[in-house]
């Protein structure tokens, strides 16, 4: 079994992915000492945290997919358990509930949901030749609605979007023709609309404070109009490390974690975010790449969702702090301060490495 | 470019295509497509922000986090005429909240009352009062070191503002020129007031850094300077000043009087080298400030001279020509009848000189002389002499008394006005009417301020009133009341020669009457008589001692005090005794 192995691997572990993602979060780990205020602790917790998503990363890229091929319905049933104890026994933050308390850690269970759906539409999906008929597209538009409605009653627009995508994504790539997919595209206005209806007062506020911040710029505006005013001042060059002044005198709201990228500019400037942008695109390339190199329906649809799934991370962040997309709640990936969005980040990568290193063996 | 792709991209998409699934690899290039354009869309988004509207972001932030403050400009001193500090202006912090911002931490409020000592209790109606305003001041002028304790706290909507409390080192021993500030350092009384307008300065404005909350994280650059008032210079000469005070302050208990006032002049160039008054207060302590406290006597309050106003009927008398210092009058039978009112002397003095008349301080002999003068001469020196004119000097609140104009006059009213009743003064205006005759018969400006030779300023003309020969006989005649035998010699100082006059008045009642038992004890003195430089008046109101003369009461004070000035001063002797 040893001799299979790819030589190039060690401990199953991609080693550019690799290097991207801890050049990321040592970038992360920069930046939050400057959002953060200079604060050691805050950094020493958040290291601690990366060191477990690195350690869960490690575990997952060591099991064969097949292993857990199993495991999937099951991982999937008990996550819709939890969102319903969530809505039932959950704790209150800011309004909406979100988080368990297991007594030793609390955590978000829609945080499992978001690798839990694209495992479970894949599980699904692969078990049938491609494309999926009619019967099959509906159920797998069941398996992801249903947490999504779950997380969105919470209420938590961000994460229940990013769900539905995961799950989408997969069908996408499942080779849905596109006669659905036109279908679909016509049917989103109407989608949209049932989603405005469905929508709480305070995230309907979010929409329309994006398309005009200025009209209650103290209110709902605030976040928004400080966070363009901290990007844009930032200019080509950046104020320089720990010389933002809209976050280092505290105009800017959640700079450690999900407005992370208004310091980040405001602190290195254009040259900054090329920087940064430059290395999520080398992270998401060999992503697609091992997607690519994957063998099999079920690995190659589950590999691609997940790089699609980070890169809606990166673009609906970016794209909420510079003011073109609603302001949502969801981290920029391995940069924000937070330990469950960044576990379930780190345990997509080991799906996608196991993925990638276990691809003679199931060959053979 | 991604025009071009996405044109190939659909025009791929056959009828065919449409049907049937395209294989993985195409759903590939799709994602790239898309992962493609959303990143351009970010960098777009990016530059648009960071380069195109960098400008107008940064100076939204700046709006935001760079304000303007006022820069307090410091408050000038105020130096006596030797340099030594009677005011000045030191640094304190104020306390002021953002009621809003300050309800966050409502739970630290009796921390916050219990340094700034008052009661929780207060703090609340404070804030509360203001819930919707924006700025409360919770504590006033507090000590630095304080302050510091406060902000420590870290509470939110807690601010600081940098003040200065005027502080005046000689407390109450300069209060009455001086005056004091409000807490806002405006001069509201005294030379504070006068000179309000070189002390204040301008203030400044500067730009700093705040953060959300308000608090001050830096101070990026002075925009304008603040300038810094002027120092103001008195005449007054802090050593006379004490010594006046302490004498006066002393008399006044020992008199058990109701108050006091002494005015020391340089009878050459009108600068008060001193003025003192009791009651008085210490500018420091705001809760010893009121009315009766802090009015300065010698300018704000007017009172009958008597007897210190018959040397100027006698100096009428010799300018006239009428009369000369051996002209003799007949004060026989020592009283003088006009209509109903009977003009008295304390004995009969028979038939005596002008000089006499001054020495006795004769009633009858000052009425004679003054019936005898036409009523507009006698008018117009009076008035010369400053009687019933302001002395200009500028000082808040100062009155200028009553001479009644001569077409009033009738007989009974110029006999009384002879020997000081019927007229009324400061106690400044009487002193200037003493270094007049001291000055050659010319009267010099008051000034609170020394005196410059260069200085053409028309307030500060000297004016002409007597010859110089008929002062120096009046000094004369002033010379020999303070002597053994003469009514002033209480004031005398030995190896000095001292011209004065005694004054004890009876003081008008409320009714109009005159008390029979409240009294003026003034005394009025030039020294060194031969070579006169000072000008020492002194009164005190209502003494309730062993005497009420001017002579017992008022004259012991100017020996005591010019003993000790003339020393100071390096005056040399005029009078050696051999």
């Amino acid at each position: 079994m040893q001799a299979n192995w790819d030589t190039n691997h060690f401990f199953h572990l991609d080693k550019p992915l690799l290097l991207g993602l801890m050049l990321l979060s040592s970038i992360g780990l920069v930046v939050l000492y400057s959002a953060g205020g200079e604060d050691i602790s805050l950094l020493v917790r958040q290291i601690q945290r990366i060191g477990m998503g690195f350690a869960i990363m490690i575990i997952l890229a060591q099991i064969r997919p097949q292993y857990f091929l199993d495991w999937i319905p099951w991982i999937y049933l008990s996550g819709i358990l939890l969102l319903i104890a969530v809505l039932i026994i959950g704790q209150s933050s800011h309004g909406s509930q979100r988080w368990l308390n297991l007594g030793l850690f609390r955590f978000q269970p829609s945080e499992i949901m978001k690798i839990s759906v694209p495992l479970t539409v894949c599980w699904y999906l692969a078990d049938k030749p491609l494309p999926p008929n009619i019967t099959r597209i509906t159920i797998a538009l069941l398996i992801t609605l249903v947490p999504v409605l779950l997380i969105a009653k919470q209420p938590d627009l961000g994460t229940a979007l990013l769900v539905a995508a995961s799950g989408i994504f997969v069908l996408f790539l499942s080779g849905l023709q596109w006669r659905w997919i036109i279908g679909f595209l016509s049917l989103l206005p109407v989608l949209l609309w049932s989603l405005w209806q469905v929508m709480h007062p305070y995230q309907r506020e979010r929409v329309l404070t994006l398309l005009n911040p200025e009209k209650d710029a103290l209110g709902a505006g605030y976040h928004i109009i400080q966070s363009k005013i901290a990007i844009g001042s930032g200019g080509l060059y950046g104020k320089g490390w720990l010389n933002g002044t809209q976050s280092h005198l505290e105009f800017l709201p959640e700079r450690s974690t999900d407005f992370i990228f208004a310091v980040y500019s405001e602190e290195f400037g254009l040259l900054g975010v090329l920087l940064l942008l430059g290395i999520y695109i080398f992270i998401l390339t060999r992503g697609m790449f091992l997607a690519a190199q994957a063998q099999g329906t079920f690995a190659r649809l589950l590999a691609s969702s997940l790089v699609m799934t980070f890169f809606v991370y990166i673009f609906v962040n970016m794209g909420m702090v510079a003011g073109i997309l609603p302001v949502v709640g969801l981290p920029l990936p391995l940069i924000s301060y937070g330990g469950t969005s960044l576990v379930t980040m780190m345990a997509s990568f080991g799906l996608l490495m196991a993925v990638h290193t276990h691809r003679r063996l199931l060959s053979s | 470019m991604s025009t071009y792709f996405l044109t190939r991209q659909l025009a791929r998409l056959t009828k065919k295509q449409l049907l049937t699934p395209l294989s993985f690899w195409q759903r590939r290039q799709w994602i790239f497509f898309i992962f493609i354009s959303l990143t351009l869309i970010l960098l777009w988004r990016a530059i648009n922000l960071q380069i195109t509207h960098q400008n107008f972001l940064q100076k939204q932030g700046e709006a935001r986090h760079v304000h303007t403050m006022p820069i307090n400009a410091n408050r000038g001193i105020i130096l006596d005429r030797h340099g030594q500090l009677l005011a000045m202006s030191t640094p304190v912090d104020s306390v002021w909240v953002n009621p809003k911002q300050f309800e966050q931490s409502v739970e630290h409020w009796p921390q916050v009352a219990d340094l700034l000592k008052i009661t929780t209790k207060n703090l609340e109606k404070m804030v509360e009062v203001r819930k919707k305003k924006e700025f409360v001041y919770l504590k006033r002028h507090i000590v630095p070191e304080l302050a510091k304790k406060i902000m420590n706290l870290n509470l939110a909507g807690v601010f600081l503002q940098r003040e200065y409390r005027r502080y005046y080192p000689t407390g109450e021993i300069a209060a009455h020129v001086v005056g004091f500030t409000d807490i806002d350092e405006r001069g509201i009384e005294g030379l504070e007031l006068a000179f309000n307008k070189y002390l204040k300065g301008i203030s400044g404005t500067k730009r700093v850094v705040k953060d959300k909350q308000g608090h001050i994280i830096a101070d990026v650059e002075a925009v304008k300077m603040p300038l810094s008032g002027r120092t103001i210079q008195l005449s007054l000469d802090l050593r006379l000043q004490y010594l006046a005070y302490r004498e006066l302050k002393a008399a006044v208990q020992q008199n058990k009087a109701k108050a006091a006032s002494a005015v020391i002049l340089d009878v050459h160039t009108g600068e008060v080298l001193a003025m003192v008054n009791q009651p008085g207060y210490n500018p420091n302590n705001h809760q010893t400030r009121q009315s009766k406290n802090y009015r300065n006597r010698a300018v704000t309050d007017i009172f009958e001279p008597g007897s210190t106003l018959k040397p100027f009927t006698i100096a009428a008398a010799l300018e006239s020509g009428l009369y000369t210092p051996t002209t003799l009058i007949n004060t026989h039978p020592g009283s003088l009848q006009l209509d109903k009112y009977t003009v008295k002397d304390s004995r009969n003095y028979g038939i005596i000189d002008v000089s006499t008349v001054i020495k006795y301080s004769s009633n009858v002999g000052a009425s004679k002389i003054a019936l005898s003068l036409p009523k507009q001469y006698l008018w117009q020196i009076l008035h010369n002499t400053g009687f019933g004119q302001s002395t200009v000097s500028g000082f808040p609140g100062e009155v200028s008394g009553q001479l009644t104009h001569y077409h009033q006059w009738m007989p009974a009213k110029i006999a009384t006005l002879s020997f000081g009743y019927g007229v009324n003064m400061t106690l400044l205006q009487l002193a200037r009417a003493y270094a007049m005759l001291a000055n050659e018969g010319i009267l010099p400006p008051i000034r609170f301020t020394p005196f410059h030779e260069q200085e053409n300023i028309e307030r500060y003309l000297p004016i002409p009133v007597l010859k110089a020969e008929t002062a120096q006989q009046v000094l004369t005649m002033l010379k020999s009341v303070v002597t053994a035998k003469g009514t002033g010699k209480l004031a005398r100082i030995p190896n000095y020669q001292v011209a004065g006059k005694t004054g004890t008045a009876r003081k008008l009642l409320p009714t109009g009457q005159y008390s029979n038992h409240e009294y003026f004890a003034l005394f009025a003195g030039i020294v060194p008589a031969n070579k006169p430089r000072l000008a020492m008046v002194v009164l005190i109101d209502t003494p309730k001692g062993a005497s009420y003369y001017g002579g017992k009461v008022a004259a012991p004070i100017f020996a005591s005090v010019m003993t000790h000035a003339l020393r100071l001063l390096n005056i040399p002797p005029d009078g050696l005794e051999h």
